[in-house]
């Protein structure tokens, strides 16, 4: 290297180095420090020195060695070959690094994150003389079974199409060539897009329609839209993990992206046992065919740990961009915050509450922001949607941290996880009472027409049900069950009905794990009808007892069992508790009849 | 060729400064010669192009400024070894301390070792019969797991971890097993208490001990659980053994953290522990773990003292978020005289699912821990109802479930400090138990399960 174009360090600590000189040094771009080729990105300038968090593990460096400035901010490489990849949080594959360096992640790797050498069958959806703007689909790849990979025109081009070729070609290789005011541009299948900058689109649009999901807590009472945005906060133990696998197993998204932000290793290697061996409901594919996963676990490099939901929601924008529904998980978002605090620390910088930067507020709504419904950029006006759901783990369980009150303000739905819920070995432990979505409506309105008219209905009975339940628990809690009205009693069953019957739900029993909408619905309709036909009887003489002691109220219990192709069964078991009930009332009546 | 310096410029607590230097590495490993001729240890924690910040590995007493000489050793803390570190007994800095002779190295192993990459981890899923009822049956331990006890002060956790030490086996397979016990000030009579039972149940030829006690300094704490690890991934991921790691107390590690922090005027997060807390006790905690194509594994038991019994304290917290479960132990128990005092309600073994069943326990496994944890849960809800309104107020199922909840925390959580149950006795129990129950309530077992286990 000749002294002119590098700078050199003079201080390291910890993750972050300040490096002296660096010619060229720009906010956000992209360095390699020391000669062991760490890969660094500058967050501080102050004239001479600039700040930099390196993304690797910094031991071993030391004042006096090379720091050079790529000149390009970090970038997320986007094409073919995305799917199924599970890639650290600055994009570079797992699997690479393990045949570059063994089981255990060495320093100073250099991957690409998308394979050079493979050959895509490129299939051109345009001709020559077409013209085309940035957004144009030019032509696709069959990249999974699931996956038509969309070829767009990269930003900024614009003009008309010059030459197209069809057939196979590796990523970098030139595809089509657009003849624009500025002369003829190749494009070929891999662009990169700088990760902390959104993409762009034509237009916003207000989501309209429900990620379904098949949890049953989740689409019945707190759905989400697609397009929208979701956190789930809970103590440790809450069963956070498991319900963003569950959406990233579940979920009617075309593309989901995993992002563990900061967790333990082994849930990485849970998701990539299971995923290529669980089915999609839809398709019946592996789900890993349509699902991109980042992995930057706790003890990887904090600084890394940063950069990685930035590059998880930027492959999620380009296949939103694509006109596909995306969604995207992220666990757990405070780890992140905490890899920003630490940072922050490193950096001298004057602390806002618990130590987190003043910034965290507005850095969290920022990428929560990137979440929405869009018309793409293109000729075709087809639309995307890209869904964010962010875990977050408050220390001890406390809402009233940082992170949590801050992500709220910018979510429109929140999963409360509670301890006392999963100590129940209630699952998902999704608190009814203080959880909340606020695309209740959008999805009523979608559901009484897709599913059922009477759905917003019994919904809205339910959720009322269970407010009740928690008033009544009050009563029973300081002078017993006793105490209580026939009325009563009967509401407090049929809310331990809707949460046993309805709300819990085995993740681990393959036919409970999902459930259709048309079964949500059903399983729902038959909880409340134990409520609806003994509310028509309840005024008469009878004992309680039997009412609550019904042979027919087990298989109620069991029916979230039934499987999704037996859905008939529904109608034999509500029938049977119409007739049950409304002999309890005759005999009732007769009773009373002798007396009188 | 190491330069020598004697240019430190100030001591604080844990902290020293040592100026005019030449070439020094971030995290490079740092040695003291004392006037003595003593030697001391420590690492640069942040360096300026001519100022280190050394963090000291022992106690700084005797340090003077003239004096002292201070060589920059051009490499990271490493650990010296070999086989035979079964067997042996070392300080909290790695030094031997039973007398024996140093380790002839077959390498020298950084201590910081490096992050496994995930997708050549393996997924632990092999049961572990650890033959304590309230571990196997209801929060199942498994190869490869980090499954901590979270205790308080007076409660015997150390009688618990010594008791999974001694029993712990995987069934039907007989292959090299070794426990490394890294002690982080506790005191010596907790130490011995280990050592003994090691050696009086031969178990100490298979062990390798690190000792820091409440009385050595308290900044070589911070060393010492990766010495220990240091030490179980080259005898777990190299000599392919199955490594059962006890590290006792996590609550004294975090502390000494806190002072060197402390010591660094760093900005504190809750309760004045390092904001880097959480990643700190994460590169300990997930070097627990199974490697693909490697026969050998690392299973971890962190202990740990919740002040106050406050399981939102930072250090239960954040170790709950990163450990793949927990077993959580209850004063209540202990003073009924329940042996071991495991409170099973919020207990939990994340990775239990993969591991019980059949073919890893026995097929019914999975159902009896449910009933037993609902039912045992629901026993727990009435006894409280009836404190509050007289056994009268109780239905006389919910009279039947609270005496279940009794009889369970009797029969099936306390047993013996040297009962070693089979996990085919441990359902037994669990099944006797529950045929007390009324039959309608079993919802979670099968009904095939109920026929051909359950004693008339």
């Amino acid at each position: 290297m000749s002294a002119s174009n590098y700078g050199t360090i003079v201080k390291v600590a910890g993750p972050l180095v300040v490096a002296k000189g660096i010619p060229g040094a720009r906010m956000y771009d992209v360095v390699k420090v020391s000669e062991k080729n760490l890969i660094g990105e500058i967050i501080e300038i102050h004239s001479e020195e600039s700040y930099i968090q390196v993304y690797e593990d910094t031991s071993g460096l030391g004042p006096g060695e090379p720091v050079v400035s790529t000149g390009h901010p970090l970038a997320a490489e986007l094409g073919p070959g995305l799917i199924e990849s599970i890639y650290d949080g600055i994009q570079r594959p797992l699997q690479k690094l393990q045949e570059a360096s063994g089981e255990y992640i060495s320093r100073g790797l250099e991957v690409p994150a998308l394979n050079r050498e493979k050959l895509w069958v490129f299939k051109p959806l345009k001709q020559k003389g077409d013209a085309v703007s940035p957004g144009t689909i030019v032509g696709e790849v069959d990249e999974t079974v699931l996956i038509k990979h969309k070829i767009m025109v990269p930003p900024g081009v614009e003009g008309k199409i010059i030459s197209i070729t069809n057939g196979k070609h590796t990523i970098e290789e030139t595809v089509c060539v657009v003849e624009t005011d500025k002369g003829p541009v190749n494009i070929s299948m891999l662009q990169k897009w700088p990760v902390r900058v959104s993409r762009p689109y034509r237009q916003r649009i207000a989501p309209d329609m429900p990620l379904i999901t098949g949890q049953r807590v989740v689409d019945a009472f707190f759905p989400i839209a697609k397009g929208g945005t979701a956190c789930v906060p809970g103590p440790f133990g809450s069963g956070k993990t498991v319900i963003q696998h569950q959406l990233a197993k579940w979920a009617d998204a075309e593309i989901v992206i995993f992002i563990g932000c900061g967790e333990r290793g082994n849930e990485m290697t849970d998701v990539l046992i299971e995923f290529p061996e669980l089915k999609d409901p839809k398709s019946g594919q592996p789900l890993m065919k349509r699902t991109v996963l980042i992995a930057n676990t706790s003890n990887m490099p904090v600084a890394a740990r940063e950069a990685s939901i930035y590059t998880g929601i930027t492959i999620a924008e380009y296949f939103r961009d694509m006109g596909y529904s995306v969604a995207l998980m992220g666990d757990s978002t405070s780890r992140w915050a905490e890899a920003l605090r630490e940072m922050s620390g490193r950096l001298e910088e004057m602390p806002g509450e618990e130590g987190y930067p003043a910034y965290l507020g507005t850095r969290l709504a920022s990428f929560y922001e990137r979440a929405g419904r869009v018309i793409c950029q293109g000729d075709d006006s087809r639309q995307g949607a890209l869904t964010v759901i962010g875990a977050v783990s408050p220390p001890g369980g406390d809402l009233s941290e940082p992170v949590t009150q801050n992500t709220l303000r910018v979510v429109k739905v929140f999963w409360g996880l509670e301890a006392k819920l999963a100590y129940a070995r209630h699952f998902p432990a999704i608190s009814w009472l203080n959880s909340y979505s606020l695309y209740t409506d959008i999805v009523d309105e979608y559901l009484s027409e897709a599913v059922n008219q009477l759905w917003p209905g019994l919904r809205k009975e339910a959720m009322r049900i269970l407010q009740v339940e928690s008033e009544l628990e009050e009563i029973v809690r300081l002078v017993g069950i006793e105490a209580l009205s026939r009325k009563e009693r009967l509401i407090m069953e049929t809310a331990k009905s809707i949460r046993e019957d309805f709300l819990q739900q085995n993740s681990f029993d393959p036919d409970d794990t999902y459930t259709s909408m048309k079964k949500q619905f059903l399983l729902l309709k038959l909880v409340l009808a134990f409520y609806y036909e003994s509310e028509k009887i309840i005024e008469k003489d009878f004992n309680i007892g039997d009412l609550l002691s019904l042979k027919v109220r087990e298989a109620i219990a069991r029916a979230k069992y039934v499987s999704e192709n037996e859905l008939s069964h529904f109608e034999t078991i509500e029938n049977e508790l119409r007739e049950k009930i409304a002999e309890i009332g005759h005999k009732a009546q007769e009773i009373s009849g002798k007396e009188s | 060729m190491i330069r020598e310096y004697r240019t430190i410029t100030g001591v604080a607590g844990p902290l020293m400064i040592v100026e005019k230097i030449h070439e020094v590495k971030f995290e490079e490993l740092v040695e003291i010669e004392l006037s003595s001729g003593e030697l001391r240890r420590g690492k640069v924690l942040e360096i300026t192009t001519d100022k280190a910040l050394v963090q000291l590995f022992e106690n700084a007493q005797g340090l003077d400024l003239e004096g002292c000489k201070v060589r920059f050793l051009g490499r990271v803390m490493e650990l010296p070894v070999s086989g035979d570190l079964l067997g042996r007994v070392f300080n909290g800095s790695g030094k031997p301390i039973d007398g024996g002779p140093a380790i002839i190295p077959e390498k020298m192993q950084d201590v910081n070792g490096s992050p496994i990459n995930p997708y050549s981890r393996n997924y632990p899923n092999d049961f572990i019969q650890t033959g304590i009822s309230a571990i196997d049956g209801m929060n199942t331990l498994v190869r490869g797991q980090k499954l901590p006890i979270f205790s308080g002060s007076g409660l015997p956790h150390a009688r618990i971890a010594a008791q999974v030490a001694r029993q712990a086996k995987v069934r039907g397979q007989k292959e090299a097993f070794a426990v490394v016990f890294a002690a982080m000030g506790i005191t010596f009579e907790e130490a011995d208490f280990f050592i003994r039972d090691f050696k009086r149940t031969g178990a100490i030829e298979r062990a390798t001990l690190f000792l820091n006690l409440a009385n050595d300094p308290a900044v070589e704490r911070v060393a010492t659980p990766r010495l220990a690890l240091t030490a179980a991934e080259y005898l777990a991921f190299e000599l392919n053994m199955h490594v059962l790691v006890i590290l006792t107390d996590m609550t004294n590690y975090c502390e000494a953290l806190r002072e060197v922090s402390a010591a660094r005027k760093e900005i504190p997060g809750r309760r004045g522990y390092p904001g880097y807390l959480y990643t700190d006790l994460a590169t300990i905690y997930e070097r627990a773990g199974r490697i693909k194509g490697k026969t050998g594994s690392i299973t971890q038991i962190p202990i740990l003292t919740m002040p106050e019994d406050d399981i939102t304290h930072p250090i239960p917290d954040l170790t709950g978020y990163i450990t793949e479960g927990q077993t959580i132990l209850s004063r209540e128990l202990h003073r009924k005289g329940i042996y071991p005092p495991i409170n099973v309600l919020p207990s939990l073994s994340r990775l239990k699912d993969k591991g019980i069943g059949e073919g890893k326990t026995r097929e019914d496994h999975a159902q009896v821990l449910n009933q037993l944890f609902a039912a045992y849960a629901r026993g727990k809800d009435a006894k409280e109802l009836a404190s509050i309104l007289g056994e009268a107020a109780l239905t006389d199922d919910d009279l039947k479930f609270a005496t279940f909840a009794e009889e369970y925390e009797k029969h099936f959580v306390a047993q013996g400090e040297n009962e070693d149950r089979t996990i085919e006795e441990t359902l037994a129990i669990g099944w006797k138990l529950m045929s007390a129950l009324p039959r309608a309530e079993l919802k979670r077992l099968k009904d095939r399960e109920i026929e051909k286990y359950m004693p008339v």
